[in-house]
C-alpha cells in the first residue's frame, strides 16, 4: 500500500521464554484511525511501544514513510504518544507541559505561545496556561496530554488507552471529540483499547488481537458482522457460539437441526463454530425452529436480554419485546443470521 | 474511648526528654554564675560568643559543613543516579553496601580511618612498599582541615545518597518516556525532568548532611587532632573541661537557631515545589 505511513513487517517480541508478539504484519494508512483491540495481555500495548520506540522488537522491521526506523530512538521519531496515565510533568504548569516539545525544538517564544494557545483552544481548555497540573480534573488532564502531543503536529499519534481512567459519560464525549480532532487535523491515529464499543465507535480500521497475533482486521462493520473466528465473535459484542458441522456448502447442522446458511468452502462434515448474535434471533410464542423455555429476563434499557433454554443449550436473545420467565417460546433464524467459523486449533 | 489517650506516653516522653532539657539549655544560656554560686540573668554568654575568636570557630564550622555538603552532593547525586538505574542488576546489593557502614558506630568508623591514615598507617606503609614513598617518608593525611572534611564526607555521604536515590527510584518512568516522546534527548530529559523532580531528595540530603556536619565534634576531634576546633568541640569543652555550662548552652542555642533557620528555608522550598519528599 503506497499510501501507508507506517508498516510493520514480521514484528516479534519475546520476554525470556514468553513470546508476546508472534509475527505482526500491519499497514497503517495516512489519515487513518486504526484501533488495536484486544484483551489485556494480547500484546497491543507492546506493539504500540514498539512503534513509539520504547521497546525494541526481537524480530521484524518498523517502516515509517519507507524508512526502517528500528534503530531510531523515541526522541528522533516523528510520532507522539498520549500515555495511558497521561504522564504529565508534575513540576510544570499547563503551558510548560504543552510547550515542552516546542521548546526542545527551540522554536521562537512567540511562536510557541501562539501554538499552545491554539491547541488549548482545540481541546477546549483556553486560558488554562497557568494552571497547575494537580488542579485539573482527570478529563482536563487527559485533554492536556492530547494537546501536549498534538501541538508538535505529528503525522502519527499513538494513543495508549487514553480514556481508560475516565468515567463513562466523559469517555463517550471524549470518543466523539477525539474522532472530530482526528478528522479535522487529518493525522493518523493508532489507538489501543480493550473496549470493543470504543473501537467500533471511533475507528476506520480495527485490528483485533489475541495472544500476540492478529485475529482479524477490517472496518468496524465487517468485524462486527463477519467475525472471522470464535474469539473475535466472542470478544466483539455478544454471541451464541455453538458446535456444529457442515454436511455440505450452505448447509449446517447444530443442536439437532439442519439449516440453510450462506457459508461454504469447508470439508464435508467439518466441525465448525456456529455464531449467532443475540439480536438476530426472533422470538415467537407460536412457531419457530428451536422450542425452548425462558429462564431469565434482564432489562437492558433499549432491549431485554433473555436466556432461553432449548434442548440443553442456553440461548442469549436480545429482543425489544419481553416474554416472562417460564414462557414456552420458539426461536427462529434466517440463513444470513448464521455465521460459520472454522474451529480454532485445539492448542490455542 | 478517646484516641488521644495513646499519645499520652509520647507526650510525657517528649516533656521529660525534649522540652525540659531544652528549657534547661535556654535557662543556662541566658544566665551566668555569680561568685556566690547563684544564677543571674545575663546576655554575657552571647556577647562572649560574638567576639572574633569564637566567631572564627563559628564561621569555620559553617564553612566545613558547607564544603562537606557540596562534596557529598557532587559525589552523591551521580551515585544515586547510577544506583537508581533500573538496568542495574545488583541494585539491592549496592544499596546494602552503602547502608552497612551506617550500622556501625560513627566513632568506630572514624577511628578505623585513623589506623589507615596515620603516618605509620596502612596507606603510608603501602605507599612505601610500592616505593611511591621513600624509606622513612610519609604523607601527612591527618590532623588538618582536609582530614576533617574528608571524615565528614565519608560519614555523611550515605545520608546524601539515600534520599536522592529514594526520590529517583520513585520517579514515574512514563514521565521520562513522555519527555523522550516529545523529542528530548538524554540531556534534555535530565535537565528538564529528572533533575527538577529529584530536587526534594536533594533538599532532604542537604539537610541530612549539613546538620550533623555543623554539629559534629567526634570527627574533628579524632581526625583533626586538637588542631581543628569546631563548634561541637567548643560546646563539648565548655561542658567538659571548662565546666562552663552557661557558655556551652549559649553556643548550643546559637547553633540551634542556625539549624532551624536552614531547615525552615529547606522545607519552605520543598513545599513550594511539592515533590514527594523522603521523610
Amino acid at each position: 500500500m503506497s499510501n501507508a505511513i507506517l508498516r510493520l513487517e514480521g514484528i516479534r517480541k519475546s520476554y525470556g521464554e514468553e513470546e508476546v508478539l508472534k509475527g505482526i504484519d500491519l499497514s497503517i494508512g495516512r489519515h487513518e484511525f486504526l484501533t488495536l483491540l484486544g484483551p489485556s495481555g494480547c500484546g497491543k500495548t507492546t506493539l504500540l511501544r514498539i512503534i513509539g520506540g520504547f521497546v525494541a522488537p526481537s524480530e521484524g522491521i518498523v517502516w515509517y514513510d519507507g524508512t526502517n526506523i528500528n534503530k531510531l530512538p523515541p526522541y528522533k521519531r516523528q510520532l507522539n504518544t498520549v500515555f495511558q496515565k497521561y504522564a504529565l510533568f508534575p513540576h510544570m504548569n499547563v503551558f510548560g507541559n504543552v510547550a515542552f516539545g516546542l521548546q526542545i525544538k527551540k522554536l521562537p517564544k512567540a511562536t510557541i505561545a501562539e501554538k499552545v494557545k491554539k491547541i488549548l483552544q482545540l481541546v477546549g481548555l483556553s486560558g488554562f496556561e497557568d494552571r497547575d497540573i494537580e488542579s485539573l480534573s482527570g478529563g482536563q488532564q487527559q485533554r492536556i496530554a492530547i494537546a501536549r502531543a498534538l501541538v508538535n503536529e505529528p503525522q502519527v499519534l499513538l494513543l495508549d488507552e487514553p480514556l481508560g481512567a475516565l468515567d463513562l459519560q466523559l469517555r463517550k464525549d471524549m470518543q466523539l471529540e477525539l474522532k472530530k480532532i482526528q478528522t479535522a487535523l487529518g493525522i493518523t491515529f493508532i489507538y489501543v483499547t480493550h473496549d470493543q464499543e470504543e473501537a467500533l465507535t471511533m475507528s476506520d480500521k480495527v485490528v483485533v488481537m489475541n495472544k500476540g497475533e492478529i485475529q482479524q482486521m477490517g472496518t468496524p462493520v465487517d468485524i462486527y458482522n463477519e467475525p472471522k473466528n470464535r474469539f473475535v465473535a466472542d470478544f466483539i459484542g455478544e454471541s451464541n457460539i455453538i458446535d456444529g458441522r457442515m454436511p455440505a456448502d450452505r448447509r449446517v447442522v447444530f443442536l439437532g437441526k439442519e439449516l440453510e446458511c450462506l457459508d461454504g468452502g469447508f470439508a464435508p462434515d467439518e466441525a465448525v463454530d456456529v455464531v449467532i448474535r443475540p439480536e438476530d434471533i426472533r422470538v415467537s410464542t407460536t412457531e419457530g425452529i428451536f422450542p425452548g423455555v425462558v429462564t431469565s429476563v434482564v432489562f437492558k434499557g433499549v432491549h431485554y436480554e433473555m436466556m432461553v433454554q432449548s434442548d440443553g443449550f442456553d440461548w442469549m436473545v436480545h429482543s425489544t419485546l419481553m416474554e416472562p420467565v417460564g414462557t414456552q417460546v420458539y426461536l427462529t433464524l434466517g440463513p444470513d443470521d448464521i455465521h460459520i467459523m472454522k474451529k480454532v486449533a485445539a492448542h490455542e | 474511648m478517646n484516641k488521644k489517650w495513646y499519645a499520652q506516653p509520647y507526650i510525657l516522653w517528649s516533656i521529660l526528654f525534649v522540652v525540659v532539657p531544652l528549657l534547661l539549655v535556654v535557662y543556662f544560656g541566658f544566665t551566668t554564675k555569680t561568685a556566690d554560686g547563684s544564677m543571674v540573668f545575663s546576655l554575657e554568654n552571647f556577647q562572649k560568643f560574638f567576639t572574633p575568636a569564637y566567631l572564627e570557630v563559628f564561621l569555620r564550622s559553617l564553612w566545613y559543613a558547607f564544603i562537606s555538603t557540596v562534596v557529598c552532593l557532587l559525589l552523591g547525586y551521580p551515585a544515586a543516579m547510577v544506583l537508581s538505574n533500573r538496568n542495574l542488576k545488583s541494585q539491592g546489593t549496592m544499596v546494602l553496601l552503602l547502608v552497612i557502614p551506617m550500622w556501625m558506630n560513627l566513632l568506630l568508623r572514624t577511628y578505623a580511618w585513623l589506623t589507615l591514615l596515620e603516618n605509620e598507617g596502612l596507606i603510608n606503609q603501602f605507599l612505601r612498599f610500592i616505593h611511591v614513598l621513600g624509606e622513612g617518608e610519609s604523607i601527612q593525611f591527618l590532623y588538618h582541615d582536609g582530614a576533617v572534611v574528608f571524615g565528614m564526607v565519608y560519614n555523611f555521604l550515605p545520608f546524601m545518597i539515600l534520599p536522592i536515590y529514594s526520590v529517583m527510584t520513585k520517579l514515574d518512568q512514563s514521565v521520562v518516556e513522555a519527555a523522550e516522546d516529545l523529542g528530548a534527548n538524554w540531556w534534555h530529559v535530565f535537565r528538564r525532568v529528572r533533575l527538577p523532580l529529584s530536587i526534594p531528595g536533594v533538599m532532604s540530603g542537604i539537610t541530612m548532611v549539613f546538620v550533623p556536619a555543623v554539629t559534629t565534634f567526634a570527627i574533628s576531634a579524632i581526625l583533626g587532632g586538637n588542631k581543628v576546633t569546631l563548634l561541637g568541640n567548643l560546646i563539648e569543652r565548655q561542658f567538659g573541661q571548662m565546666n562552663n555550662w552557661n557558655f556551652g548552652s549559649a553556643i548550643s542555642l546559637v547553633l540551634m537557631v542556625i539549624i532551624l533557620l536552614s531547615m525552615g528555608f529547606m522545607s519552605s522550598y520543598e513545599k513550594e515545589n511539592e515533590g514527594g519528599g523522603l521523610l
